[in-house]
């Protein structure tokens, strides 16, 4: 009796000590084994950045030449003027605008220079004496009799970022300086939309974060026209000659690149990386049979019908198959013989002096007509005709937006590099948006992703590159708040980088789906036989220490 | 997350009121169909997920919708081809090169110019999904990337065996709905497409799109759930079914499309009805943001461009700088050169033979070895006693 009940008692204590390991050891050492390897993300900054508060601000210098002041106001004027616009685009985005402009007179080498006989040399030589930092406007003052501006012109914006402002009648003497200072504003806010950002450029390229209201077609032309935001581009261009039997043609297209497009993608260098080849290919024909209009006496090819030209030369055009930039191709299309001249008409069946097409995120198709009588034909094709065209088709799929200017303003030529500094700013400007937005959104859904499904392993190099992303990311948005356009653009691409190397790791693919029948049919076989016994063990320990209390009861009673 | 998911559909809504106010005049009525769209280039993802020669219709499948995508105008570098097996160059191919979609081989699907992107065991579950997100290891060549942009329409269409839920890959491995799903809202997070249609024509193929959960996407697919896709005719030559009842009578209704055709997708809908399919075609249009009435064919099976006139041009004053080329003229006489004996025939025919090295005798020469003298030994022992 004595010996079932020690061994009982064995039995007891064996059924608990299982049981405690199981409890104690097995199911932390099966929780701890089971588990995917997730490194720390900087959850709460990431979801800080999920709310952005960008900030961009403007120096705004206000340079008053000789007779557009008088010196009483010029005593009184306020050197330092602050003026801060907010627009909350949606609930988690809002942006602020500052606008720092400072007041002063010209200097004595400055008024040399507005001496100059026409605006073009002025800016010129105003250039020459001082270099204003990137993001920044300069607005000269001129008198309002002055012959710099031809007539019912009040502003001319020059090839770098100086502007100047005919000073309007409330510049005379007797009026107050607060109507001459608010009159002035406004004129400066007009130049300051065209010279600097406009709300509806920056939230344009907010369109990653916010999906827009496209109240306007120009607007959603304009976005579908620029390529997104990328690292790098690859520009192509391409001669297409479908009758080489007529025509030889040579073009220079090396000189050509090196003399006209090379300076516009050297100054664009801060924004991404180009890089630029090209191909001659013969008997490549358009798709589409051009029409004779015997009032042209030449063939014509529609509007409507450009649009199928593309596809069948597209097949035939290469792209480089290491990179996955986005490709811009420029085709310069000389018609066979048979088909010669042929024009481009628009809808309303006018030529097109450019005889050129683009379409957006692709490129541009130039006709260039050649005329000879004897064949074969040879000709040097005119680059300066052709780059002409292409760098203007080349500036609108980059997104250098060329919008028609308000009345009473002249913009000048946009110089050597086919590119305006300040249109260069613009182009900056949206950009570096583009670029936090996206990053942002970016980061924040990897961080929902990695939220929501549990089993997916986070390695120690994406939690390096969500690191870096956050801080660029905060690092740009503050170069943005002190007016460093150069820095933010730098910063916001890194970020951008980060981010996209972050997301589009290959190790984040998440495979391991499981339904929960499947995930309770794999355990069950395992488990189930070794936790029965114990169980039941436990159960009828628990019934016997039970039965004991009650006898004990029962005999106390 | 409510308010914002409401944002967005207003703002959308108003996208659709845009449209409608422009329609003056037919001029109008074409710059407006640019700007309903809202997309500047098409992709197409094309999967044919089952092997072996049995299997043959799937294949047809996959290479009839190429052949109609093609022929619409995307081209192969927008069109990622997923092909599990080669049924052209197969063994059992009586007619090799040539993949047949109806019967007295009529049409051949598999002409000159097919590129195939993914073939053979590279079509696996893991690739597909690397190739909807965009997580690619970096050298994958541009050909067998995805590389859409927000303003991309991108086409899916896929083929094979399929269950309540699933699709079979490779006869090994299978897709779920709720992956499938998961990948597509990636896509959306990453805004790697502007709309999105899905076709899949398998048995309970609708079962697939039960769990899409993200914006702008439509989905078809061949069967309900509980219901089998069948295939359409077998050719008694080939030995095998060719093409499936859907995506035949999907080939039949692409092939009166053109480029310039303004059929819309309640056409789509239409497309094998019961009496022909035998199964009940389904579809999802509810996640999709504009009326399937409005949406063109070619939107996703075509690739019209959109164009406009270059109205500006820089005038360039400067001259051309012509690069100087020095070419450096080499004096040296290069010598002349010829090839390398390729096959040096004289001194194979005239080798000897090469001495191998000795190993110790094999097994079965060991064990004759072993019968013949326990043979030997047994008869001598015999012998003796």
């Amino acid at each position: 009796m004595a010996a079932i009940e020690v061994e009982r008692h064995r039995g007891r204590l064996a059924a608990l000590a299982i049981a405690v390991v199981v409890i104690a050891v097995g199911v932390p050492l099966w929780w701890k084994t089971t588990e995917t390897y997730r490194a720390w993300l900087p959850v709460t900054q990431i979801n800080q950045l999920a709310q952005l508060q960008l900030q961009l601000s403007v120096e705004v210098e206000v340079v008053f030449s000789r007779g557009t002041l008088t010196a009483e106001h010029q005593k009184k004027i306020d050197p330092t003027h602050t003026r801060l616009e907010e627009h909350p685009v949606d609930e988690t985005t809002v942006l602020s605008y500052r606008y720092e402009t400072r007041y002063r007179t010209a200097t004595i080498m400055e008024e040399d220079a507005l001496n100059q006989p026409t605006a073009a040399e002025t800016d010129e030589s105003l250039h020459l004496l001082s270099e204003s930092p990137c993001g920044s406007v300069v607005i000269y003052v001129v008198p309002e009799s002055t012959t710099l501006l031809p007539e019912g012109v009040s502003v001319y914006v020059g090839q770098r970022r100086t502007a100047l402002l005919r000073a309007g009648r409330p510049m005379r003497v007797g009026v107050g300086l607060k109507e001459v200072l608010a009159h002035l504003e406004t004129q400066v806010q007009q130049v300051l939309k065209v010279m600097s950002f406009s709300h509806s450029d920056i939230t344009a390229a907010l369109s990653d974060r916010v999906r827009l209201d496209y109240s306007s077609r120009e607007g959603l032309a304009d976005s579908m026209r620029a390529f997104k935001s990328s690292p790098g581009y690859e520009i192509t261009f391409s001669l297409l000659n479908p009758d080489p039997k007529s025509h030889h043609l040579h073009w220079d297209i090396e000189a050509a690149v090196q003399s006209y497009i090379q300076p516009l993608l050297s100054k664009l260098a801060p924004v991404a990386d180009f890089s630029l080849d090209s191909q001659i290919l013969y008997y490549a024909v358009l798709g589409v049979n051009p029409r004779f209009d015997p009032s042209l006496n030449a063939y014509t090819l529609n509007a409507d019908s450009l649009s199928h030209v593309i596809n069948p030369v597209e097949a035939r055009l290469g792209s480089s198959a290491a990179s996955s930039n986005p490709v811009l191709n420029f085709l310069l299309y000389v018609p066979d013989a048979r088909h010669s001249p042929l024009y481009i008409t628009d809808h309303r069946k006018y030529t097109v002096v450019s005889n050129a097409f683009s379409s957006p995120r692709w490129g541009g198709i130039m006709v260039y007509n050649v005329n000879g009588t004897e064949l074969p034909v040879h000709i040097n094709i005119d680059m300066t005709r052709v780059m002409g065209v292409f760098l203007a088709q080349l500036r609108l799929m980059l997104g250098v937006q060329s919008s028609t200017p308000p009345p009473g303003f002249l913009v000048g030529p946009c110089g050597p590099a086919g590119l305006a500094d300040w249109e260069l700013d613009r182009l900056l400007w949206s950009r570096s948006v583009e670029n936090v937005a996206t990053a942002t959104t970016t980061i924040t859904s990897l961080a929902q992703l990695l939220d929501q499904i549990g089993n997916i392993v986070i390695n120690d190099n994406i939690a390096e590159q969500v690191s870096a992303a956050v801080a660029s990311l905060q690092l740009a948005v503050g170069q943005l708040e002190a007016g460093n356009l150069g820095l933010a653009l730098q910063y916001s691409k890194e970020a951008i980088l980060h981010s996209e190397r972050a997301f589009f790791d290959p190790s984040l693919l998440h495979l391991l789906y499981f339904p929960d029948d499947q995930k309770f049919a794999i355990y069950i076989p395992l488990f189930l036989p070794m936790c029965v016994p114990i169980l039941l063990s436990l159960l009828k320990m628990a019934a016997e220490a039970r039965q004991r209390r009650r006898e004990r009861q029962d005999k106390k009673e | 997350m409510a308010s914002c998911c409401s944002l967005k559909v207003l703002t959308l809504f108003s996208l659709f009121i845009v449209p409608g106010a422009v329609e003056s005049n037919n001029i109008e009525a074409k710059a407006g169909q640019f700007f309903s769209s809202g997309h500047t280039n098409n992709w197409a993802v094309l999967v044919c997920t089952s092997r072996f020669w049995f299997n043959y219709r799937h294949v047809a499948n996959t290479l009839s919708v190429y052949r109609s995508v093609k022929r619409l105008g995307i081209p192969d570098s927008h069109i990622v081809l997923m092909l599990a097996d080669d049924m052209a160059c197969n063994h059992r191919n009586p007619k090799p090169a040539t993949v047949f979609s109806h019967k007295n081989m009529e049409l051949n699907v598999y002409g000159d110019d097919v590129e195939v992107d993914y073939r053979g065991y590279e079509v696996t579950v893991e690739n597909f999904l690397r190739v909807l997100t965009g997580r690619l290891p970096p050298s994958t060549p541009r050909s067998k990337r995805l590389l859409s942009d927000d303003h991309s329409n991108i086409l899916i269409y896929l083929t094979g065996h399929g269950g309540n839920g699933f699709l079979k890959f490779q006869d090994s491995e299978e897709i779920s709905n709720v992956e499938l799903a998961d990948a597509f809202e990636q896509m959306w997070t990453k805004r790697r497409y502007n709309e999105l249609l899905f076709i899949i024509d398998t048995c309970q193929g609708a079962s697939m799109y039960e769990r899409f959960y993200s914006p702008n996407l439509m989905a078809l697919a061949s069967s309900q759930v509980g219901e089998d896709s069948l295939s359409h005719q077998p050719d008694l030559a080939i030995g095998v079914h060719l093409m499936d009842r859907y995506t035949f009578y999907l080939l039949e209704f692409l092939e009166d499309i053109h480029p310039a055709s303004t059929a819309n997708m309640n056409d789509l809908f239409k497309v094998c009805p019961k009496s022909q399919c035998v199964s009940t075609p389904g579809h999802r249009t509810d996640l999709f943001l504009r009326d399937p009435g409005n949406v063109l064919i070619t939107d996703f099976f075509g690739s019209v461009r959109k164009v406009e006139i270059t109205m500006e041009t820089i005038n360039l004053t400067a001259p051309m700088v012509h690069l100087a080329v020095e070419r450096p003229v080499s004096e040296l006489k290069t010598e002349s050169q010829s090839y390398v004996d390729q096959l040096p025939v004289a001194e194979i025919i005239h080798q000897k033979p090469k001495q191998r090295d000795w190993h110790p005798p094999d097994g079965f020469i060991l064990g004759l070895w072993t019968l013949i003298l326990l043979v030997f030994f047994k008869t001598f022992e015999r012998g003796l006693v």
